[in-house]
């Protein structure tokens, strides 16, 4: 286990080196977010009855940051090894390919709650936050950032550069995030767009994390853990698989 | 003895390149070990299956006895691999590199062994910078530290000393010496031939992914190399019986290439009789740059019939 811990801390240590990047500028990024349409649309729109609209908002830029980050961590931190050959510091020794996966996702986790505990923290100068179900909002939290470290992990090992990845974060990505209802509730759209939304699993993700705040969710917590668990099952074992396969990294 | 290491009828093909063709190698424990041939033939291939960094296509290699793929975490632990290339982390300073690399192989607090790695590269007052402000030198013993660091029986180095300067590569075979003094089985691929003759006991000369030679130093220079014979005569001519002989005439002087040093008296005979005084007479001693000509020279020739 020494091989998995050496390997947890060094990654939690590399973000933390460069935190300018990979904490502070995404907190303040998401700040924006929230002081902007929080500005625009607080007298505007009410979502769920009773909870104002930068209420509702905040929880849902927390998640979006975390997964954002959690994704970036695991996908920098690997594509950038890659990169530069200095991964072949991680195929030398006997890491187990499950320890490699572990220490990686732990890491994308340990970032992810970060920035989002900060982009909670800062929240709260805007709006009281409500906290109706804590540990539902953990489990969800935890979920999503260990969903987008696999994901990561998936990312940086079949991209050949920097272009690749990048096409992901911001083609499929982002786009995920975004329409997964950070902004709005998806009652809000036509039948159509809500129906698709169910097919996107950041929506459960951010619905459920959602209900930990206010109690009020569109879909059942236990539904939407069911689903978002299921699809971290699913790409633990893609990840665990490629790895142990040493796709494009043992050629 | 378990050997060091066990190559058996490995083969690699990226695609359509046949890059090994069977390749048959084993290094005894304790052996300081040669392993040469031209870009491309196959070496670092060679070295990275050994490694884990890659797969081979056909065939098995063990390391102390470990099968590199079944019995990956114990050939892994058994090895320790300078790679060719100069690569190094950005983030982090050379002692928190050697620190985890010791933590990636499973040993905790290992700083002792850290500070006396350290001290023998001459890297103690650069423990603290980071690596990318290293020199490539400096790199280079950064790569050769990380290597040690788990303290592997088998220590393989591809290319250490590309790039280095004189006094780097001197203390750095220094050390590498005593390793190999303290039973640390040793394996380096270099093309510096003048390093390997005079640092190994074995060599196996590698061409298109084949083992065109294995033997030991002595051997291969002996039964390979030519001795270059050069004279000035006066008069200033050759008899013609020694014509075949004849390599180069350059500067009133002519070079002779004989089998062995016996053929020398037959030249000096053959002078003595034609009355030609020999005025100046210089013996070249034979050295492994070219017996390696030769070997590849005549792989070449083998393969083109």
């Amino acid at each position: 286990m020494t091989g998995l811990w050496t390997l947890f801390y060094k990654e939690l240590l590399r973000f933390w080196k460069v935190g300018l990047q990979t904490i502070l500028s995404p907190l303040v990024t998401t700040l924006l977010y929230l002081l902007i349409f929080s500005h625009v649309l607080e007298s505007h729109v009410q979502v769920y009855p009773g909870v104002g609209y930068t209420a509702f908002l905040v929880p849902g830029l927390v998640m979006m940051s975390m997964l954002q980050n959690a994704f970036a961590n695991s996908s920098s931190s690997l594509i950038q090894s890659k990169m530069s050959g200095n991964v072949v510091f991680l195929l030398l020794p006997p890491l187990a390919y499950w320890e490699f996966f572990a220490a990686y996702v732990a890491a994308a986790i340990v970032r992810g709650l970060v920035v989002g505990v900060g982009v909670g923290l800062a929240g709260l100068w805007f709006t009281p936050v409500t906290l109706a179900h804590p540990l539902w909002m953990m489990a969800f939290a935890l979920a999503g950032c260990a969903m987008l470290g696999a994901m990561g992990i998936i990312t940086a090992l079949w991209a050949s550069g920097y272009d690749q990845m990048a096409a992901v974060q911001n083609f499929i990505i982002m786009p995920l995030t975004f329409l997964s209802g950070v902004f709005y509730s998806i009652h809000s759209l036509p039948p159509f767009w809500q129906a698709l939304s169910h097919y996107n699993p950041f929506f459960y993700l951010i619905d459920g994390f959602r209900y930990g705040f206010f109690g009020v969710s569109d879909v059942s917590p236990e539904l939407g853990l069911l689903i978002v668990g299921t699809c971290f099952l699913a790409l633990s074992l893609a990840t665990l698989a490629l790895l142990k396969s040493g796709y494009k990294l043992r050629n | 003895m378990t050997p060091a290491i066990e190559i058996r009828e490995v083969h690699k093909r990226f695609g359509s390149l046949h890059a090994l063709r069977g390749v048959d190698l084993t290094v005894e424990q304790g052996e300081f070990f040669a392993l040469l041939g031209p870009n491309g033939a196959g070496k670092t291939t060679l070295i990275n299956i050994l490694a884990g960094l890659s797969r081979a296509t056909q065939g098995c290699s063990r390391v102390m006895g470990y099968d590199v793929v079944a019995d990956y975490r114990d050939a892994r632990r058994a090895l320790g691999v300078v790679p060719q290339e100069l690569v190094y982390d950005a983030f982090f300073t050379v002692r928190e590199m050697l620190r985890f690399q010791s933590g990636y192989f499973g040993q905790r607090k290992n700083d002792v062994w850290i500070d006396e790695l350290l001290h023998n590269l001459g890297l103690t007052d650069k423990a603290d910078i980071y690596t990318r402000l290293l020199s490539g030198g400096m790199k280079r013993r950064v790569l050769v530290a990380q290597a040690l660091v788990h303290k592997p029986p088998v220590i393989v180095l591809d290319e250490p000393t590309a790039g280095v300067d004189v006094e780097l590569r001197q203390n750095l075979w220094e050390f590498i010496r005593r390793l190999n003094r303290d039973g640390h089985t040793i394996v380096l691929t270099t093309h510096y031939l003048e390093e390997a003759e005079t640092l190994c006991s074995r060599i196996a000369m590698l061409k298109e992914g084949q083992v065109i030679a294995l033997d030991t130093t002595h051997n291969l220079l002996s039964a390979h190399a030519a001795v270059q014979v050069r004279l000035k005569l006066n008069p200033n001519r050759l008899p013609d019986v020694l014509r075949p002989l004849l390599a180069a005439e350059k500067a009133g002087c002519f070079n002779l290439v004989l089998n062995d040093y016996s053929g020398l008296e037959v030249v000096l005979a053959t002078l003595r009789e034609a009355s030609v005084v020999v005025d100046v007479l210089e013996v070249s001693k034979p050295d492994l740059e070219e017996v390696f000509l030769r070997i590849m020279g005549q792989a070449g020739k083998e393969a083109a019939r």
